[in-house]
């Protein structure tokens, strides 16, 4: 691990969280759980419905059973995203500077996310309302739902490069851009665990919906009735599960070392036990079909709730001590800011801050140099014309001034528009008749220099 | 400081959320806040007399607002969040720990929100006969959580605009209480049902046939439910202008237009009233007439709608300027607080990324580079849109540029231009971000963000030197 002298150090947003840190820890878990579950529906949804529609070529009942899943995406599109929006909140409070860096990192990918989305829900859309229409267009057809699911394929790419950006600073001075965000290499790794994850659960998801929901007798035919159904989703999960006893460890192999724990080590291996008894029970469904049951389904639907609950506390116990020494260096660096802050406000409501040029000017000769000078000059043209064509235009006459200033109009067509000036009644007074002065002052000098 | 500068030197920062963010608005208004109402009282009426041609054209237009307001009109909330967050993290960040909650209240309304209209949509079909007037009353309660999503953005809109008392309170109470919380929502409700009612009117005409009197029957019925809002549209337009605080009426003249319209003021708002009347009049026409109105024509207060919302952003937007959280942090992400040390001591000591600690004579052109995205690139670009070497020609035309003018402009601008915040770095930091925008004018190279692969964190690629200084 790198010293922290070396880390970039923030400082924090100096206003305090608006919840106890710990209760936005537990519902960041919790509320994340709830947006991957619709996540991985939608994913493993929209996968199952390109192979199906594929496989339906052959033998149309499985063209069915895809028409079946792909009507299912249009409510579990909708959930995932509406159900991302509370984690969002929650990462932004928690970790504010932490993601906001990562999220500036990889900018355009984390903004492409807003239209690859909204174009995999159309095609998604497309795709379910022309599936009678491209009866005899397949491949058409099939392509359309191919996008869309190779869409659903990227967003999440995008989405763990910038997360697991966010917590290695180590990495924040060599990162520009999404591409090698993703060079990090617990990322594609990490990546696999995630799909692996979304064919189990929705793999068990449609076992179950199939078996729970009335299935119409025209919808189906001999060669692929409930049970075969039930048992091919079966199959589906047991192997992207087992697939998973893999995957897991290659993530954790390929974790940077910030994090790791005894822990997180505990947490996670109670989650393998948990997934583990799933794959057995998975089995015995398997190869005994004709002895299934609800409870069994229930009981696997509850322990790998209980696995994903454990790997997703893992993960956030990683989080959190990945960047725990980070915060508090950045804690430090805040409260040195704000001190600092503080003490120069004060010397500047104590008047202790000596003007700029300072001496003894007039109330005239400052509000010149503050407003007028920015465009105005004694005889040359800077912004707006010299003070001497403004003496000529007005001679002697402190009012006409004024009232130009606080209502210029546009004289000149090569010169831009003048803005309105807001004074105090005696500086507007005061600054006309400094300005009419000045460029008398300055007539004295040259008749003098000519004498 | 603490982050790497996100940029986009083309299209400017601020344009990019502007794009995202009238799209969101108008899908949202058109979409779903105006048109849910609309269709749940079409099918209401639809019920009532009998006729099934009313629930079928129902069905059709929502058909087209589901498929808009669950792709485009989500993505582009979420699309809000990400870019605003993008451009300024600093004011996105202080406003969510401020106003967590009120966002959180956003989000389970929202989540509800979804829920009803997936509900309403995929069950129309379903919830026939004696279950009618139950998926009616859900249309309704559909129509009331979209307008309450609306209520709470809009009092988080309203807080960032009004001087308020941020800085003692930091409370949702004192966000719905500011004074231009209920004229903005009292513009907003009715705009939102007349923009409904010009969409609907447009798709009425593609999803009915000419020859068929329904068409007439259900184009009169449309734009008597968008001419009866009007009148509070125009009302609550009165009064939102005149909430306005008296601080900030002095930029609307730049807000309506850009700064070269800046006298054409008046005009510009005939023109908005001219749009409005246009509209009123097409209404009237469709109402009276509607057999004899032509597709076309049907464009026009659709688009004048669109014009309308669009001009209501930039209006909302500009006036809380110079700040982005009125009276607390400037448009550049900077607090006020933050300017007595930054003045005294530079921004380059702290920004965390910056390569250039102190302006020198070997690095002055980086430093000023690098303090030119600290402090003008939330709004400014090179050479794209609102390009700073654009902004400094109107002034100086091309043969004006001199050293010093440039830098007394810099250093007085926020007394001149009210909408501008005050510079704030130290004189060296100043004169080196003079030299740099020299440097600038001599070769226009454009500046890199911390997303692209040469310009980590907030270096960017190296600076031009062609002695172009003093």
């Amino acid at each position: 691990m790198e010293s922290l002298s070396t880390l970039p150090i923030p400082k924090d947003i100096p206003l305090p969280l608006p919840v106890e840190s710990y209760n936005l820890q537990i519902s960041i878990i919790f509320l994340f759980l709830l947006h991957i579950l619709f996540v991985n529906l939608m994913v493993g949804g929209s996968l199952f419905v390109v192979v199906l529609e594929w496989m339906g070529i052959q033998k149309p009942a499985y063209d069915r059973l895809a028409r079946r899943i792909a009507e299912t995406i249009t409510v579990n599109k909708s959930l995932a995203v509406v159900l991302g929006v509370g984690p969002l909140l929650v990462i932004n409070v928690l970790y504010t500077i932490h993601f906001y860096t990562a999220n500036a990192l990889t900018g355009v990918a984390w903004l492409m996310v807003v239209p690859v989305v909204a174009i995999a829900f159309l095609l998604g859309y497309a795709h379910k309302y022309t599936w009678d229409r491209l009866a005899h267009q397949k491949g058409l057809h099939i392509a359309i739902g191919a996008g869309a699911a190779l869409l659903f394929l990227i967003v999440p790419l995008i989405f763990l490069a910038n997360i697991n950006l966010m917590l290695f600073p180590s990495r924040w001075t060599q990162v520009g851009g999404w591409v090698s965000a993703l060079a990090i290499p617990n990322v594609i790794p990490r990546y696999l665990h995630f799909l692996l994850g979304s064919v189990a659960v929705a793999g068990l998801f449609f076992a179950g919906y199939f078996t729970v929901r009335e299935f119409p007798e025209d919808q189906i035919d001999q060669l692929l009735d409930r049970p075969k159904v039930r048992q091919m989703f079966y199959s589906i999960a047991l192997a992207a599960t087992a697939a998973n006893f893999l995957a897991g460890p290659l993530l954790l192999f390929t974790l940077p070392a910030e994090g790791l724990s005894w822990k997180l080590a505990g947490i996670i291996s109670c989650g393998v036990v948990l997934a583990f008894i799933v794959i057995l029970i998975l089995w015995k469904e398997i190869i005994v079909p004709q002895q299934t049951s609800a409870t069994r389904f229930y009981w696997m639907a509850a322990l790998l709730t209980g696995t994903v609950v454990l790997m997703a506390t893992g993960r956030h116990v990683y989080r959190e001590s990945a960047i725990s020494q980070h915060r508090l260096a950045m804690a430090g660096e805040t409260l040195a800011y704000t001190s600092m802050v503080g003490i120069a406000n004060w010397r500047i409501s104590q008047g202790l801050e000596m003007e700029e040029g300072g001496g003894a000017r007039s109330p005239g000769e400052k509000v010149f140099d503050n407003v007028c000078a920015v465009c105005h000059a004694l005889d040359k043209r800077l912004v707006g014309p010299p003070l001497t064509e403004i003496a000529q235009t007005y001679p002697n006459d402190v009012a006409g001034i004024i009232k130009w200033v606080k209502n210029p109009g546009r004289k000149r067509a090569d010169y831009p528009q003048m803005p309105a000036i807001t004074l105090t009644e005696s500086q507007h007074q005061a600054v006309a008749q400094y300005i009419l002065d000045l460029v008398s002052g300055k007539g004295q000098e040259e008749e003098k220099e000519g004498e | 400081m603490d982050l790497p500068v996100f940029h986009l030197d083309f299209l400017g920062n601020r344009f990019l959320i502007a794009m995202i963010a009238v799209l969101h608005v108008i899908i949202n208004h058109a979409m779903a806040v105006g048109a849910i109402p609309l269709i749940a009282l079409m099918e209401w009426w639809g019920k009532k007399t009998g006729e099934r041609r009313w629930d079928d054209l129902a069905y059709q237009i929502l058909t087209v607002c589901f498929v808009i307001t669950t792709t485009f009109g989500a993505l582009t909330g979420v699309g809000i969040w990400f870019s605003t967050s993008l451009v300024n993290p600093y004011a996105i960040g202080s406003m969510i720990r401020v106003f967590f909650w009120a966002w959180f209240a956003e989000w389970i309304i929202f989540v509800s929100e979804v829920v009803l209209i997936l509900l309403y949509y995929l069950l129309w079909k379903r919830w026939q006969g004696e279950w009618k007037r139950y998926h009616i009353a859900l249309g309704g309660v559909l129509a009331l959580t979209s307008w309450l999503t609306m209520a709470i953005i809009v009092a988080i809109l309203g807080y960032m605009m009004d001087v308020g008392n941020w800085t003692h309170e930091k409370s949702i109470a004192t966000a719905i209480l500011n004074p231009i919380y209920l004229p903005q929502l009292a513009f907003r409700t009715p705009l939102a049902m007349m923009t409904a009612g010009f969409f609907s009117l447009f798709l009425t005409y593609f999803f009915t046939r000419k020859e068929d009197p329904f068409q007439s029957a259900a184009a009169r019925w449309i734009s008597l439910w968008s001419l009866g809002w009007a009148p509070l549209c125009l009302a609550g337009g009165i009064w939102y202008w005149k909430a306005v605080p008296d601080s900030m009426v002095g930029n609307l003249a730049v807000a309506l237009g850009t700064q070269a319209f800046e006298g054409r003021y008046n005009v510009i708002l005939d023109i908005l009233l001219v749009s409005f009347l246009l509209a009123l009049v097409t209404l009237l026409w469709s109402a009276v007439k509607p057999s004899r109105m032509p597709r076309f024509v049907l464009i026009i207060p659709f688009a004048v709608a669109i014009v309308s919302l669009g001009y209501f952003e930039r209006v909302r937007e500009f006036i809380r300027k110079p700040y982005v959280i009125s009276g607390y942090m400037y448009a550049n992400g900077i607090r006020v607080d933050d300017y007595p040390l930054l003045n005294q001591n530079g921004v380059l000591p702290y920004a965390l990324y910056a390569d250039a600690k102190e302006v020198t004579e070997e690095n002055h052109l980086q430093a000023g580079k690098e303090v030119f995205l600290i402090a003008c690139t939330r709004c400014h670009t090179t050479n794209g849109v609102n390009g700073i070497l654009a902004r400094l020609e109107t002034m100086y035309g091309s043969d004006r540029w001199d050293r010093d003018t440039v830098l007394m402009y810099l250093k007085g601008m926020h007394n001149v231009r009210p909408y501008m915040p005050p510079f704030p770095g130290n004189n060296a930091e100043l004169g080196a971000l003079v030299d740099y925008l020299f440097s600038l004018r001599a070769y226009p190279a454009p500046i890199k963000g911390a997303q692209t692969a040469d310009g980590s964190s907030i270096r960017a690629e190296k600076t031009y030197d062609d002695n172009t200084r003093g």
